[in-house]
């Protein structure tokens, strides 16, 4: 029950959004974050945009997690 | 698929997964750490993600209280059902709910009995259901942590802003930091380092766990729920044992702040205020509870229909409160797997797909090897 899920922004309302969620379209509240916009992604739970996600963000730890992959010394032997 | 892979699956490259466990394998001492998972989802990701064995002798996972299904005492499902039967209300409610016992009953039994339950997505829906039905009573089953609860807030606050008068919540909600301060003053838990939850912390923000890493000397560090987060967050708690130091550390940036989202928490505040709660199998925690506020005392069922829940400790022969608290692994409890399993659960850890118990069951439990 506690599922956040990371879905697509596809249309903006009035305090609501529609969002993309395993391939379905769904009306979700966009009453806990500001001014959303349409292509950004978003942490749902329980019906509720709880966050906006960072691409940023997202982008620096996947980067981290490469070098750490090639760092791997064992990778080698 | 959906586009939402995109941050699903680059979070699941094994070479990285390899190499992080080899950076853990070496960081780790002689004896195998003791770390906490304190969230469910964290557990079913560790029990799914073939976690443990790929750790094993270096790390110990210990699975926390995070589920509020399972710590949900049986006090509040016997109110729930009350409230059903002898007012006739019509209920609302998460779907992992049904089957927790109570103390003689489950909602699920009662349903076949008369009991009318609704299943929600969202607690939106329910107010939905009590706008559609002006005639009924609808009781929405708020449980949940800090995650949900701006959830519940927010469906509070529409039907009070719409007029929905027929619309109250039987809450339950629950915060975890107070939890984790308990388990981290216990002297048999014996933690190391917390691993904290993804979702609660993007509500109440990481900054929150300062108290807990500050009081106790113990590492905390925030991860998401892709096995790659989960791995660099025990790799970045190893670090931080191995220099000796204990604060609070961020892996899941891409959505966590050190803040939080202040909206979600004017909200909280808005609707709730803190209160002494009772947690299954560990007992009443002071503060750790959140109940509707006086100002929106009408949506309050436990003061609507004057029916306060009862927290009573449990006597019974499932270990939950032993397994919640790190202190036995499911598979030390003498019913795991015998009287208890999933189709039939004897506790609420087997009855919650979030549980410890459950995961340990469909996933194996990893400690072999
Ligand atoms: S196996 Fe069943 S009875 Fe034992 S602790 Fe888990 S839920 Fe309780």
């Amino acid at each position: 029950m506690c599922l956040g899920v990371p879905a697509k922004i596809l249309e903006t309302g009035d305090g609501t959004a529609i969002v993309e969620l395993g391939g379905v379209r769904r009306e979700i509240s966009a009453m806990l974050i500001d001014d959303v916009s349409v292509g950004e992604w978003v942490i749902i739970h329980a019906g509720f945009a709880i966050e906006k996600l960072s691409e940023g963000e997202a982008e620096r730890t996947l980067a981290l997690f490469r070098e750490i992959a090639e760092s791997d010394p064992s990778r080698d032997i | 698929m959906n586009r939402g892979m995109k941050y699903i699956d680059d979070f699941r490259d094994p070479a990285a997964a390899k190499a992080l466990a080899e950076r853990i394998r070496r960081d780790a001492g002689d004896a195998p750490v003791r770390l906490m998972e304190v969230c469910g989802t964290h557990t079913v990701a560790i029990a799914r993600g073939g976690i443990r064995p790929l750790l094993s002798g270096a790390v110990t996972m210990l699975s926390g209280p995070g589920c509020p299904v399972c710590v949900t005492p049986d006090g509040y499902i016997d109110a729930a059902i009350a409230l059903g039967t002898e007012r006739g209300v019509l209920l609302a409610s998460f779907g992992d709910m049904l089957r927790v016992p109570g103390k003689s009953s489950s909602l699920e039994q009662e349903k076949g009995t008369g009991l009318e339950v609704r299943v929600v997505y969202s607690p939106l829906d329910a107010v939905a259901l009590a706008a559609a039905a002006p005639g009924r009573e609808v009781v929405f089953l708020g449980v949940g942590f800090e995650t949900t609860a701006p959830a519940i807030g927010g469906a509070v606050r529409t039907a009070a802003e719409r007029g929905v008068r027929n619309f109250s919540v039987l809450s339950s909600v629950r915060t975890i930091p107070e939890a984790m301060g308990v388990l981290a003053a216990d002297p048999d838990v014996r933690i190391e380092g917390f691993l904290c939850p993804a979702h609660v912390s993007v509500v109440i923000g990481t900054d929150a766990y300062r108290p807990v890493a500050r009081r106790y000397g113990i590492p905390c560090v925030v991860a998401g729920f892709e096995p790659l987060d989960i791995l660099m967050g025990i790799s970045m708690l190893l670090r931080q044992k191995k220099e000796g130091v204990a604060r609070v550390e961020n892996e899941y940036t891409r959505v966590a702040t050190a803040a939080g989202n202040r909206k979600a928490q004017d909200l909280i505040r808005d609707v709730f205020v803190p209160c002494d709660t009772g947690w299954r199998g560990i007992g009443v925690i002071p503060g750790s509870g959140l109940r509707i506020a006086d100002r929106y005392a009408s949506f309050d069922a436990e003061k609507k229909f004057g029916a306060p829940v009862v927290f009573a400790p449990e006597r019974s022969a499932c270990r939950c409160g032993d397994v919640l608290k790190g202190k036995i692994l499911p598979v030390d409890c003498p019913l795991f797997g015998k009287a208890c399993v999933p189709e039939e659960p004897y506790g609420p850890c087997m009855v919650s797909s979030e549980g410890s118990c459950a995961a340990y069951f469909k996933y194996g439990s990893g400690i072999e090897v």
